[in-house]
């Protein structure tokens, strides 16, 4: 059992019982949805069907329907494949980072944290592969199979190989972890449940028994995939910032790109875990479990990821003035003053001015300003991603080819199918999964003689 | 039932289990199936089953439909046709008096690429846009399929009858062409006019040349154009003369011009250009000193200049209101400091500014030398006095019949719409045109001729040079080639290839005395399409005063005219409108304003601030332009350079019967031009208007920021006097530090570096030749199949151009930041940068492609494997050049594209296709391959031939068109070949890094360090001082 001084604020309120724990989180899965989820449900499920139409054009006509041009070859799509990625980042810094250190406080939000890395992930990595001008091959051809083609083999030189790989082994080791923690969950489900429902939570439980020796390799399972989780939450947003850091391009080709990339993606995806949470909280009553500390101790993230990343801003700027390059230094100017000058204020302003709003114990407690800000954070480093990809190139080296980038509908539509895509998973995932890891969270349940009075 | 036990024999052996039967009772049938090789030991049943299963799959699948793809092979081979081995004929690519001597290069029969004639002594090898892209006008569905009678489809025989029996009595005929340069054709036109009594041959041109013809008349007696020497030329003053660009010979004229202007250390001595224009044209981009100036001012400003050098030769001034024009002083005083070598030429119409301009020669001691009227040019007959005439008449009826040889007047003279209505009022009207254009389709007959390249004929461009064409391909419609038609409606029995050689036999062939054997004569001219006699030189002296001239200039021409004046041009890509239709021509990026797909009032940066009109990624408002009582809606371009109160407008646009390529681009300014006194004038001084409307519009242009933001690693210049002072004036050395020095960039490298141990293929560009005309971009087009993409497709900044030329300004000369920098100098100085893929060596765009279809060669290439790419596009981002382009869309074989790309589109379109090269999928980038396909080509022929490779034997596409040989291309392994000696590389090396030291030679972004193999040579201007 979990001991913790009474001074400490207690992680759970509301003097819940274990029974209250099982109960709580798998009403969720065992009651008929509600009404304000079937249409959050159903409105996800739209706006992916419009964005499909989008998609379905780029795929039929070509990226041609993008408004992409001879100069600015990545725009929205990178943009928006990096800022997916960055997203996922905070499931698994949540459950393998945090477990590591011991932070008791990650129990009430690493399971959908993780859900949301997962569906981010997917998100993420549709965009390398609807990018490409023929991604019936590309989607093959890029990985290191063997083919009949005599010795043709992937270039491993390429940054976008190397994401390839980066993208793979993040998704594969975020999907067993979660899964792996579902497990206990699963089964406390199918123990409550009868008919078809039974066999099917039976089957995802894969027989667990709850015997001891089934919780210690559960324990040692989990324990060792969060070790090899830990490395790959730098190591992902590192890879994918090489994309940019390995180029020639001024803006592009900066040795700052891996640490400021990890923070932001820590930053943008704490973000969005508020973002979700937030309402997951309310909507499924779960206030007992995600307490004010916890959106408090995240606020905390926040600002520490918000910081670093405000100052790799302000690092890059130096180092243009101090390189002396003239093609840097003028990349630079123009993310302030050139045509693109209000996407930088956007970024700076809510990627480093807003954060430092949480500086204020009021703010930072405050579940409205909390979510506000939450949503500001994604937008700014949304902005972000286009800044650095789309200002770096539209002026680089040759002014002849300088060229401006107009996003077209086709562009908005891929977008808004990836939000469909993954509202339309997370709502599913809230529904019929439990959101809460329930055999976790027992462990920092109070017991009853002990219950909390005030 | 009780079961039946009983055991049936086969026969007593089995009863008796005989040995014998035992062995052979599996084998019931003596005789095996012939399967398995008559091996009976392994055929079995189930072979069989696998054979049948196999013979009823395959035929299965073969009776699934597969495309059909025809290739039927030749029954009986002709003699000089080998299937991908390409044939040459030599031939003359001739419209109206634009003339060039060309290689057309046929495959399987199909004329696919046109390349500049080296034996011709007139364009010596070099070439044009226009010509380039002719090759694709023969393939052009909207030519006539056969003669039309009142706009429908007839036959030879009717229209023959039909016509020959109106004409003989429709009373008085007149035959209106453009300039006929060939001898046989104008004997045809006479035979023809003798047969109907007389008639008059009308000729005139779109962009009339006139004035020259009508001043050499009053000048000296006779009618005509000189020959111009411009490379005999230390000091050339232009009065808005776009003679490297669009005035009369411009080939030619590139070609001369470049000879002064290429610098080395040996010569470091070059011509100094003078322009005086209104319009910012290519040449007075080339220029050293230009000062825009009104067409107002114009014939004063070459009455000051005639003034000015009359005093130093003591010579009567004349009378003309002083004007104020900067930097003709300067230029009086270097022209007289160079006399009997220096050139002053007019653009100008106007018979009486010619007139002074030839005293002006005269008086410089030019005549004979740089201008010489001893051997005339024959290029422009034209008579607008003529056509004025010609047009009265027919307006008020007293023509009876009309014959309009392949011209478009309608369209394309100032009276068009007058000779509309006339033609009606014509008893019989005939065309000889190929397309149902503004002319053909108000006339009864229309006859159409061959496209040059289906047709025989002969050119007689200036005194002693002949040329002839041939037909290269069988007439691809039912047309006849329009001298036939002359013939025949004559009531000649000869055809025209008949009377040619008959011509040739009595005329050339008898005043030369090389051979006595006609048909050598004729086989070998034919072969090198080009006959040259020596002719005697006729000088001529002038025979009037400038007085009357002079004093007419003074009066008609302004110091300061208060009012708009509007200056019509010609733009390279579209010429006079002749071949608007064709989609590479329209989507030519324009040398200037880099705009395709339209035309466009052009106005100085001056009167846009003062309207507040600003330009943005092509956007801009249309203006109404009103000259006299016409006005026209137009959109407006801001042009650096242009001259204040005056405003540009091309010609050759607006057409709407061209066909579906041309309808509807742009406006037509033929309209606008006027001919009322007696010349056809371009230049409108009164009564222009312009009003800026409310509609926005979009001008597709390729490159939208003007200056190259001062820039030294891209930009490299010097005068010419810091050029004589150090040879490396104007470089960009970067050094970059390295363990206590500071090294050049190429000796840092994280890689290890290529070896090249055969070739190591390179370019050398010469910014201080290359004029910026463009001709090399047409012909990458051609050669590459590159893809038309449209106006939408521009817009969206997507064309698929495989090479550019650049074209920067310099900023004002106090420009401090970088805002400033931006925005172009009022007159600006240009430079132009021819821009392909510089195939470096460290390619950046190598390393990033995630399924290596982008790949060094071991002969210094960067090679594009379109089969592999699967379009991720970061190579074009990586790529600090911007040279890759990405097929957006499926450009071929798609509606979407048909009507702009037709050489991928249409049945007919597609012949133009060279077959050596792939024609792109959708999602794949393609870029400049150092026309590869030369190169191996090259290669497999020196091979089969068991040599070396001979330096000059492969050319790329865009070194052999250009016009000033400012590209060139090499074996940069090869110590013997002209880049290496361009370069001056010493070292015997077989390392892709190659010290170079030339001392102008450098690599565009050096200090990135991306080692292109390609190099630029800087650019020098004649000038005391760089104004940027």
């Amino acid at each position: 059992m979990h001991v913790t001084t009474s001074v400490r604020e207690p992680l759970i309120t509301g003097g819940k019982t274990l029974k209250d724990v099982t109960h709580d989180i798998s009403r969720q899965v065992e009651a008929r949805p509600s009404l304000g989820w079937l249409l959050a449900f159903l409105f996800s499920v739209g706006v992916l069907l419009l964005g499909s139409i989008a998609l379905a054009a780029t795929l039929w006509e070509g990226i041609g329907m993008w408004g992409l041009n001879k100069t600015v070859g990545w725009a929205w799509d990178i943009t928006n494949f990096v800022w997916w990625v960055g997203i996922g980042h905070a499931g698994t810094l949540i459950s393998a980072v945090l477990l590591l250190f011991r932070q008791k406080w990650r129990m009430a939000i690493n399971r959908a944290a993780e859900a949301m890395t997962i569906f981010a992930v997917i998100c993420a990595a549709m965009f390398p592969v609807i990018h490409m001008g023929r991604p019936w091959l590309g989607a093959y051809w890029a990985l290191p199979l063997p083919n009949t083609f005599g010795s043709l083999w992937v270039n491993f030189n390429s940054p976008l190989l190397w994401d390839v790989f980066a993208i793979s082994t993040y998704f594969a080791v975020s999907l067993v972890f979660w899964y792996i923690g579902l497990i206990p969950d699963f089964a406390t489900i199918r123990d409550r449940a009868t008919g078809i429902r039974r066999s099917i939570y039976g089957a995802l439980s894969f027989g667990w028994d709850g015997a001891a020796k089934t919780w210690s390799r559960y324990e040692s399972v989990a324990l060792i995939l969060a070790g090899l989780a830990t490395p790959l939450v730098l190591s992902v947003h590192t890879i994918v910032s090489f994309d940019f850091a390995t180029s020639v391009i001024p803006g592009w080709h900066t040795t700052i790109f891996p640490p400021y990339f990890v923070a932001g993606a820590i930053f943008s995806g704490f973000a969005m875990v508020l973002t979700l949470m937030i309402v997951t909280r309310k909507v499924f009553q779960l206030e007992d479990y995600i307490t004010i500390g916890h959106i408090e101790l995240m606020n905390i993230v926040i600002i520490i990821t918000g910081s670093i990343v405000g100052i790799a801003y302000i690092t890059e700027f130096f180092m243009a003035w101090y390189s002396g390059v003239a093609a840097e230094q003028y990349a630079f100017m123009n993310r302030m003053f050139g045509p693109y000058w209000w996407a930088y204020w956007s970024m700076m302003t809510c990627n480093v001015i807003s954060p430092q709003l949480f500086w204020f114990k009021k703010i930072r407690t405050s579940i409205v300003a909390t979510f506000l800000l939450s949503l500001v954070v994604n937008i700014g480093m949304w902005f972000e991603r286009f800044v650095i990809i789309v200002t770096s190139l539209h002026r680089d080296y040759l002014p002849s080819s300088w060229a401006m980038f107009y996003p077209t509908i086709s562009d908005v539509g891929v977008y808004l199918f990836t939000f469909g895509l993954f509202f339309t998973l997370f709502f599913l995932f809230a529904k019929f999964f439990p959101v809460i890891n329930m055999a976790e969270i027992k462990s920092i349940v109070k017991s009853s003689s002990e219950k909390v009075t005030k | 039932m009780t079961e039946n036990k009983k055991t049936y024999w086969k026969g007593l052996e089995q009863l008796t289990n005989d040995p014998e039967f035992v062995k052979n009772a599996e084998r019931e049938f003596p005789e095996y199936l012939p399967i398995n090789g008559g091996n009976e030991e392994g055929s079995t049943r189930r072979d069989f089953l696998k054979l049948m299963g196999f013979s009823l799959a395959a035929a299965s699948l073969a009776a699934c439909e597969a495309p059909i793809r025809k290739a039927i092979p030749y029954v009986n081979k002709p003699v000089d046709i080998n299937p991908s081995i390409p044939n040459y004929y030599a031939s003359t690519f001739s419209s109206g008096g634009d003339y060039a001597s060309i290689v057309v290069k046929t495959r399987e029969g199909r004329p696919i690429k046109i390349d500049g004639n080296e034996l011709s002594p007139i364009n010596k090898g070099g070439i044009s846009a226009i010509v380039e892209a002719s090759v694709l006008s023969l393939y052009d569905k909207q030519r006539l399929a056969g003669p039309h009678i009142n706009g429908t489809i007839s036959d030879w025989a009717t229209i023959d009858s039909e016509v020959k029996a109106k004409l003989a009595a429709a009373g008085p005929v007149k035959i209106v062409t453009n300039t006929v340069i060939s001898p046989s054709t104008e004997k045809v036109l006479e035979q023809f006019a003798a047969a109907f009594g007389g008639a008059e041959v009308i000729t005139y041109d779109p962009i009339s040349n006139y004035g020259i013809t009508k001043a050499a008349e009053t000048s000296y007696g006779t009618a005509m154009l000189p020959t111009y020497n411009f490379e005999k030329a230390g000091v050339i003053v232009s009065f808005g003369a776009d003679f490297l660009g669009t005035w009369i010979s411009p080939i030619e004229f590139a070609k001369q011009y470049v000879q002064g202007r290429k610098i080395s250390k040996e010569k470091p001595e070059m011509s100094r250009h003078f322009q005086f224009e209104s319009n910012l044209s290519l040449t007075g981009a080339n220029a050293d000193y230009r000062t825009p100036i009104k067409p107002s001012q114009s014939g004063l400003a070459v009455l000051a200049l005639y003034n000015a050098l009359a005093k130093q030769a003591g010579a009567a001034t004349v009378q003309g209101a002083a004007v104020e024009i900067a930097n003709l002083d300067r230029a009086a005083k270097e022209l007289w400091a160079n006399k009997g070598k220096s050139i002053v030429v007019s653009g100008s119409n106007d018979p009486n500014v010619q007139v002074i301009i030839n005293a002006i020669n005269d008086l410089l001691e030019n005549n004979g030398v740089t201008v010489d009227f001893s051997k005339p040019s024959y290029s422009r007959k034209g008579d607008d006095s003529k056509m004025n005439q010609f047009v009265a008449e027919l307006k008020a009826g007293r023509i009876g019949g009309v014959v309009f040889y392949n011209c478009n007047p309608v369209y394309d003279f100032a009276k068009g719409a007058e000779i509309a209505e006339g033609i009606a009022k014509a008893k019989v009207s005939v065309a000889t045109n190929s397309t149902m254009d503004e002319t053909a389709s108000l006339v009864q007959y229309v006859a159409p001729d061959h496209h040059y390249l289906e047709s025989w004929n002969d050119f007689y461009p200036r005194k002693g040079e002949y040329s002839l064409s041939q037909p290269a391909i069988s007439p691809l419609f039912n047309s006849r080639q329009a001298q036939d038609t002359f013939l025949v409606w004559a009531g000649a029995t000869t055809n025209y290839y008949d009377f040619l050689q008959q011509n040739w036999n009595t005329t050339i062939f008898a005043a030369q005395t090389e051979t006595s054997n006609f048909q050598e004569f004729w086989d070998r001219s034919l072969f090198n399409g080009v006959y040259s006699i020596p002719s005697v030189s006729a000088p001529v002296t002038s025979i009037s005063d400038v007085a009357s001239a002079a004093s007419a200039v003074a009066k008609s021409y302004k110091p300061d005219n208060a009012s708009t004046e509007l200056a019509m041009y010609v733009k390279i890509g579209i010429g006079n409108g002749t071949f608007a239709n064709n989609p590479w021509l329209q989507e030519m990026s324009d040398p200037i304003s880099k705009a395709t797909w339209d035309n466009y009032l052009t106005v100085s940066q001056k009167w846009a601030n003062e309207n507040g009109l600003r330009m943005n990624e092509g956007e801009t408002k249309k203006a109404k332009l009103t000259v006299g009582a016409k006005s026209i809606m137009v959109p407006i371009l801001v042009q650096p350079g242009q001259a204040d109160g005056t405003v540009g407008l091309a010609l050759g646009y607006g057409r709407n019967k061209a066909g579906r390529v041309a309808d509807g681009v742009g406006v037509n300014a033929y309209e606008l031009a006027d001919s009322d006194k007696g010349f056809t004038n371009f230049d409108v001084i009164e009564g222009v208007s312009i009003e800026i409307t409310s509609d926005s519009y979009k001008i597709a242009q390729t490159q939208t920021h003007q200056t190259y933001m001062g820039r030294e690693f891209v930009i490299q210049e010097a005068t010419l006097g810091e050029y004589k002072e150090d040879a490396f004036a104007g470089r960009y050395q970067p050094k970059i530090y390295k363990e206590g020095e500071f090294v050049k960039p190429s000796k840092i490298s994280l890689w290890k570096g290529h070896q090249y141990s055969q070739h190591h293929w390179g370019l050398a560009i010469d910014m201080n030749s290359c004029i910026g005309c463009g001709a090399c971009t047409i012909a990458c087009q051609v050669e590459n199949n590159v893809s038309v993409v449209g106006k939408q497709e521009v817009l969206n900044r997507r064309e698929m151009a495989w090479i550019r030329i650049d074209r920067y300004y310099s900023s004002p000369v106090e420009a401090t930041s970088n805002k400033e920098l931006e925005i172009a100098a009022d007159n600006p100085e240009v430079t132009f940068q021819p821009m392909m893929c510089q195939h470096c060596n460290n390619a950046p765009c190598e390393t990033v492609c995630p399924v290596a279809a982008t790949t060094h060669s071991s002969e210094g290439l960067n090679q594009m494997t379109y089969n592999r790419c699967i379009g991720t596009r970061y190579c074009a981002n990586n790529c600090p050049y911007k040279v890759r382009r990405f097929n957006w869309f499926k450009y071929h074989d798609n509606k979407d594209f048909a009507a702009v790309n037709v050489a991928q589109n249409d049945d007919m379109g597609k012949m133009v296709l060279n077959p050596d090269v792939t024609v792109r999928a959708r999602g794949v980038i393609e870029k400049c391959s150092m026309c590869v396909q030369r190169i191996q080509g090259g290669k497999l022929t020196a091979k089969r031939e068991g040599r070396k490779i001979k330096d000059g034997e492969i050319n790329v596409a865009c070194a052999s068109a250009c016009p000033t040989t400012a590209i060139v291309f090499g074996d940069m392994n090869d110590t013997n070949s002209k880049i290496t000696q361009l370069l001056k590389i010493k070292e015997d090396t077989i390392s892709a890094v190659k010290e170079v030291n030339e001392e102008r030679a450098y690599h565009v972004l050096e200090e990135i360090n991306v080692s292109p193999n390609v190099w630029y040579f800087t650019k020098i201007r004649n000038k005391d001082k760089s104004e940027a």
